[in-house]
């Protein structure tokens, strides 16, 4: 007996086929959309930047006149920043994530927290720097300093990195755990010798995503009170800075039209540091995957 | 929890289903079989499924002991009980005693860490860590405080020859585990849980994922490390339990229904059931 009519199959052959090659050239264009709208404004970027794009401009502070204006000040502003958030944020979140991950009873308190993690990546940057300017601008009295800016970006990039983090550790085959409990391994051992460096890639490229956010936020730091006039650099974590985002944010809005091709400068130098600081990450992050 | 009870209670029958533990009053009886394990009317549940009921059982140093039994009937729930593995699922909840060297396992005395190093595991899958042939190796002795170079040379190389694959590994040593084959990895698994010197290893379906030629090597293996070690090996395969075990116990619904020695459940047993299924009649 036939179940199967063979015509039939045949077809239907040619359709499977034409769907199957139309599928990859619709993925293959909105690839494209995304590529060419990001060459675009790299481009334009570019093109308004060059002229400005020297050694003055990275060595000077910032300046009424667009002769002698910098980006001097934002720029060290900028890394004092990251120095604060990235290593707090990483800690917190990877902690928080391993606690969630490996050790919280697994009820519906924890599963409550997980949601709100997920949600808490979702709220305004506005939100964060409000709440930075209530807590440590105002209650710790740090001012507008690179501490308490550094610990407001770090909660607001906190979320990524705690829900990439999690996706890592749980992506660790449970057998592996049992073979290192197995044999006696207390849980930090576990942690620390097996779950962790199996995590680490998948950890990195979250920090890769929250840095990038970081780097280039300018909502909270409006809110907290970045200075953009400023001709010195900070010599400690309670002195007041400037920021990359604020400058180009300031730039953008002044209204002589030279200021807006400094501004562009000001993008494209934020990019080249935040490239930089991504290779380290990634280097990082091939070097643990290249031990499967 | 139930507090240790006298070393020498060996309990008997304890419910009408659980035939009593034979397998150490025939006739190799003697001064030399000393238990390494003892179960006094073990009973575990998952949550409401009461998974294991009244197990009386007794295991002996310096041999196999099969655990054999249909799918589902809580062979591995009972050997990963052994080393308190089954704690990892949370809604475990157990009664009764299981006595390591006369001590009880639940005894807040005997912390989990103490016990798992005692008494090791072999796992189902072939679970290697993503490091190093050696690092794998070394792993146990690291975790537990061994820090010197020469000694963990020579605790993996004896581990590895003791796991009959010291001369298939040894001239890689420092390539990741991930690119044996799976038998290979097996055998690593073997050795890693030997390099902490462990007093018992459990082996839960050692063979099941391997190919016979592998299979072969860890039963011959099985049957070289009991002068040293003693074995708990669960298995679905009866023709390895005839093979490598001394005794076997037969577990079928969450009961022991027989446990003797293995040539008599093989031959001769005294349950139905038991004949039934060694002779491949279900299962």
């Amino acid at each position: 007996m036939q179940l199967i009519d063979k015509n039939v199959i045949a077809k239907k052959r040619s359709g499977r086929l034409t769907l199957n090659n139309a599928m990859k050239w619709i993925f293959f264009l909105c690839t494209m959309v995304g590529l060419i709208v990001l060459v675009t404004l790299i481009v334009d970027t570019l093109m308004d930047a060059v002229g400005y794009l020297n050694m003055d401009f990275l060595t000077n502070f910032s300046s009424s006149r667009v002769e002698s204006a910098g980006f001097y000040g934002a720029i060290i502003g900028s890394l004092w920043l990251m120095f604060v958030t990235v290593p707090v944020a990483i800690f917190l979140s990877v902690a928080t994530a391993l606690y969630l991950e490996e050790y919280a009873p697994k009820n519906k308190v924890t599963d409550f927290i997980k949601i709100n993690i997920s949600n808490l990546a979702g709220v305004p940057s506005v939100v964060f720097g409000l709440l930075g300017l209530a807590i440590f601008v105002r209650a710790m009295a740090m001012g507008n300093s690179v501490l308490a800016a550094g610990l407001t970006l770090a909660l607001m990039i906190l979320p990524v990195i705690v829900v990439s983090s999690q996706e890592a550790i749980r992506s660790v085959p449970s057998t592996v755990r049992e073979a290192s409990i197995g044999m006696g391994a207390t849980k930090w051992q576990t942690v620390s010798r097996i779950i962790l460096p199996a995590a680490i890639p998948g950890i990195i490229t979250g920090i890769i995503l929250a840095i990038s956010r970081a780097i280039g936020e300018t909502a909270p730091l409006v809110v907290i009170g970045v200075p953009t006039t400023l001709l010195v650099t900070p010599d400690g974590f309670l002195d007041s800075f400037q920021a990359m985002p604020m400058q180009i944010y300031a730039w953008i809005k002044m209204p002589q039209e030279e200021f807006q091709y400094l501004a562009a400068a000001g993008i494209i130098v934020l990019l080249a540091i935040l490239i930089l600081m991504n290779s380290v990450a990634i280097f990082i992050r091939n070097k643990f995957s290249r031990r499967y | 929890m139930v507090n240790i009870m006298e070393a020498n209670t060996i309990t008997k029958n304890a419910g009408t289903a659980v035939l009593e533990d034979r397998a150490h009053t025939g006739t190799q009886e003697s001064a030399e079989r000393k238990p390494v394990f003892k179960t006094n009317n073990f009973n575990l549940w998952y949550g409401d499924n009461h998974a294991l009921q009244d197990i009386n059982l007794r295991f002996n140093q310096n041999e196999v002991s099969a655990i054999i039994g249909p799918s589902g009937c809580g062979k591995s729930t009972f050997v990963k009980a052994l080393n308190r593995m089954v704690e990892l699922v949370p809604i475990v909840r157990t009664e009764g005693e299981i006595l390591y060297r006369d001590q009880d396992i639940f005894n807040r005395k005997m912390t989990v860490e103490e016990l798992r190093t005692k008494v090791g595991m072999v796992f189902q899958k072939p679970n290697p860590f993503p490091k190093s042939i050696y690092d794998n190796v070394a792993y146990g002795p690291r975790v537990h405080g061994i820090r010197k170079k020469k000694i963990l040379d020579e605790v993996v190389e004896k581990s590895l020859r003791d796991a009959a694959i010291w001369d298939e590994v040894k001239d890689r040593l420092n390539e990741n585990a991930y690119g044996l084959s799976g038998g290979q990895q097996q055998r690593i698994c073997i050795a890693r849980a030997l390099a902490t010197e462990p007093d018992v290893i459990l082996m839960d379906e050692p063979t099941s994922a391997l190919d016979p030629i592998s299979t072969t090597k860890v039963e011959d293996l099985m049957h070289e490390l009991k002068k040293n070690y003693s074995i708990i090996v669960v298995t679905h395969n009866m023709q390895q339990a005839a093979r490598v075990s001394d005794t076997t116990a037969f577990f079928y619904q969450g009961y022991v229904v027989e446990h003797d020695d293995t040539k008599v459940i093989f031959e001769n047993p005294r349950d139905q059931r038991t004949e039934d299924y060694v002779s491949g009649r279900f299962g």
